[in-house]
């Protein structure tokens, strides 16, 4: 299991990474999304993996259990990062409406030149 | 009532944000007053904050009462105090240049991101717990999306997406180092990852060196380090020049936790992650503040000559910050309060200037009040160049003076004093064209394109903005006159920092025993 959590963060990740160098808003939002999954698996597998137990401490005796304090971290990442994915396409179709150009790139302006009315 | 004073920086501007945008939506004016009396309000709790923890006395407050390592904790020392006052103090002069200017009428919601802005910066500075820092990190650059973009426009609109995304990345880095910092330590508060990091062996520390690394990058993504700081020009550039003054101190988040996690946590006694800061981080600083120097000369554009001179002043506090003593330390908070306030005395100039003669640095007609415009833009020129009378000369001369030990000191010495030199040039073209080649010009000479907007300017001008900027230069020709205490409270300040047993003890509760 170890294995396959890792290289679903490994993949995410370089899946995430090679689409944010496209530098086009479409590509560069999905690979952002694919960056927030990996990195909510990863924080996820950081209070280490266990299998069918819950995030509950017994007292009385000695059961596995698994960290709570992760998945309340991932909570919070998920809710954050979903966030964040809404600005971001707002903002992008923003770009694209008032520019018709979809390159996350600035423009090489005119030198000197008033550009803005 | 007084120990929940300590939350008081957050709930207030969290509490009045949204009452502006759900009570008052139509009202500019309640909004404006609102906005504004939160301000005021807040300058007078982060001082009242600033006087209790004065003495070096470290508190801490329990969110929901639990206590440290499991609750989260905000904990005000002598440098937080600094941070938060520095905060307040500069969002009072912003907000009364965006009142009197008209930029909150260009847009809806300014006051409320604005607010929200000021409750995530103070949250980050008051915060104990790392998890938490990087919550505060996400509701400040939540804000500042929305305050970047504020009134529209093509190249905002592309520069804001630039901004968005680069800071995203940064934001899922910071993720992948708590996780791992998490994985090796098993705690998240700044206090107990003190302590657990200088338990652990040397030899199983490869995972937290890894996760200082990845840490150190993001601050230095927010600090606008060299090969990070691609997103600062173009995005401080293209922002309403109101947004980019108060963006003044968001760079200065960035250095703050560099100071305050490389202090606490990875501190120079922890033989895992030593040498690691002082190898990267000082090189790195010395480029900063060259391409900041190099930018300042070669902007065409007044929004990126601010933002280069920003860059360029992160570059001369990154370097006394990256040496990691307590003298260089002092050095660097001295200047950090003072190139977040020249900093943001320019961009408002820029924006007067701007408002006036659209944003080429071009010799144009004279404009309306030229002579208060140009002394203003010269003071702010020389501050952030650091020439005297203004504190940025004694700022670098503090600098200059703690590296004298350093082994990369020639280079130090060299960088910042050619660095001014390159930023004054800078300054005194960019000064040379806009205010006096323009006296020769007839009307016919300038294109009519560039006719500066005449017609939106009311015949008699707002007072505001310039009671804006003048209180900017007031408080650096304070820091100036009162330079023998505010040294010796950074001093302090460094003291503290270095010595961060009672920090630990007293967010840990380890102060009865």
């Amino acid at each position: 299991m170890e294995l396959l959590v890792a290289s679903a963060v490994g993949i995410l990740t370089a899946a995430g990474v090679y689409l944010i160098l496209r530098r086009r808003s479409f590509p560069v939002i999905l690979g952002l999304s694919l960056l927030t999954y990996a990195v909510n698996v990863f924080l996820f597998a950081t209070g280490r993996l266990v299998t069918g137990a819950p995030p509950i401490l017994n007292k009385y005796e000695e059961v596995a259990y698994t960290d709570p304090l992760p998945q309340a971290l991932v909570l919070t990442a998920i809710v954050i990062s979903f966030g964040m994915t809404a600005v971001v396409v707002m903002i992008a179709l923003g770009a694209y409406l008032s520019s018709r150009d979809d390159a996350t790139a600035m423009p090489v302006e005119a030198d000197g030149a008033e550009e803005e009315a | 009532m007084m120990e929940h004073l300590l939350i008081a920086p957050v709930v207030l501007p969290a509490l009045v944000a949204p009452f502006i945008i759900m009570v008052l939506r139509h009202h500019l004016d309640l909004q404006r007053i609102f906005s504004l009396a939160s301000a005021v309000l807040l300058a007078g709790v982060t001082l009242a904050l600033a006087a209790q923890a004065a003495d070096g006395t470290v508190k801490v407050y329990e969110l929901g009462d639990w206590p440290a390592p499991f609750g989260i904790v905000l904990v005000l020392d002598r440098l937080s105090a600094m941070m938060i006052v520095l905060t307040s103090l500069l969002a009072l002069p912003v907000l009364l240049y965006a009142i009197g200017s008209g930029w909150d009428t260009r847009g809806s919601n300014f006051h409320a991101l604005f607010q929200f802005q000021l409750m995530g910066i103070m949250g980050a500075f008051l915060t104990g717990d790392a998890f938490n820092l990087f919550v505060f990190f996400e509701v400040l650059l939540i804000a500042s999306y929305g305050l970047m973009i504020h009134s529209g426009g093509t190249r905002r609109f592309q520069a804001g997406v630039q901004y968005v995304v680069f800071n995203l990345l940064g934001s899922t880095l910071f993720l992948f180092a708590l996780g791992t910092l998490y994985s090796v330590t098993g705690t998240l508060n700044m206090a107990d990852l003190a302590v657990k990091v200088a338990q652990i062996p040397a030899e199983d520390t490869a995972l937290l060196r890894v996760g200082a690394v990845m840490l150190l990058l993001v601050f230095a993504i927010k600090a606008s380090l060299l090969p990070l700081h691609f997103w600062l020009p173009s995005a401080y550039a293209n922002a309403p020049m109101p947004v980019a003054a108060l963006f003044a101190i968001m760079t200065k988040v960035g250095a703050y936790s560099i100071l305050r996690i490389y202090t606490l946590v990875f501190g120079p006694e922890v033989e895992a992650t030593a040498g690691l800061t002082e190898s990267w981080l000082l090189p790195a600083a010395l480029l900063t503040l060259g391409a900041g120097a190099i930018g300042v000369l070669g902007s065409k554009k007044l929004g990126r000559l601010a933002a280069f001179g920003a860059i360029a002043s992160m570059g001369t506090l990154l370097i006394a910050i990256s040496l990691f003593t307590q003298t260089a330390a002092a050095a660097a908070l001295y200047y950090l309060v003072h190139s977040t306030l020249a900093a943001a005395l320019l961009f408002l100039v820029a924006d007067l200037v701007m408002e006036r003669q659209g944003q080429w640095i071009l010799p144009q007609l004279p404009m309306p009040q030229t002579g208060l415009i140009s002394a203003l833009f010269f003071a702010a020129a020389i501050a952030l160049a650091g020439m005297p009378p203004l504190s940025g000369f004694l700022g670098k001369l503090l600098v200059l003076d703690a590296t004298r030990g350093a082994a990369l000191a020639p280079w130090i010495w060299g960088i910042i004093l050619i660095g001014s030199l390159v930023t004054i040039i800078g300054m005194a073209r960019a000064g040379s064209l806009l205010f006096w080649k323009g006296h020769g010009l007839t009307p016919e000479d300038t294109d009519t394109s560039a006719e500066p907007p005449v017609d939106t300017l009311p015949a008699q001008p707002a007072q505001l903005p310039f009671v804006a900027c003048f209180g900017l230069l007031g408080g650096l020709v304070a820091l100036t006159v009162f330079a023998g205490p505010a040294t010796r409270y950074a001093e302090a300040t460094a003291a503290q920092l270095y010595a961060p047993s009672a920090y630990i003890d007293t967010v840990l509760g380890r102060t009865a025993e």
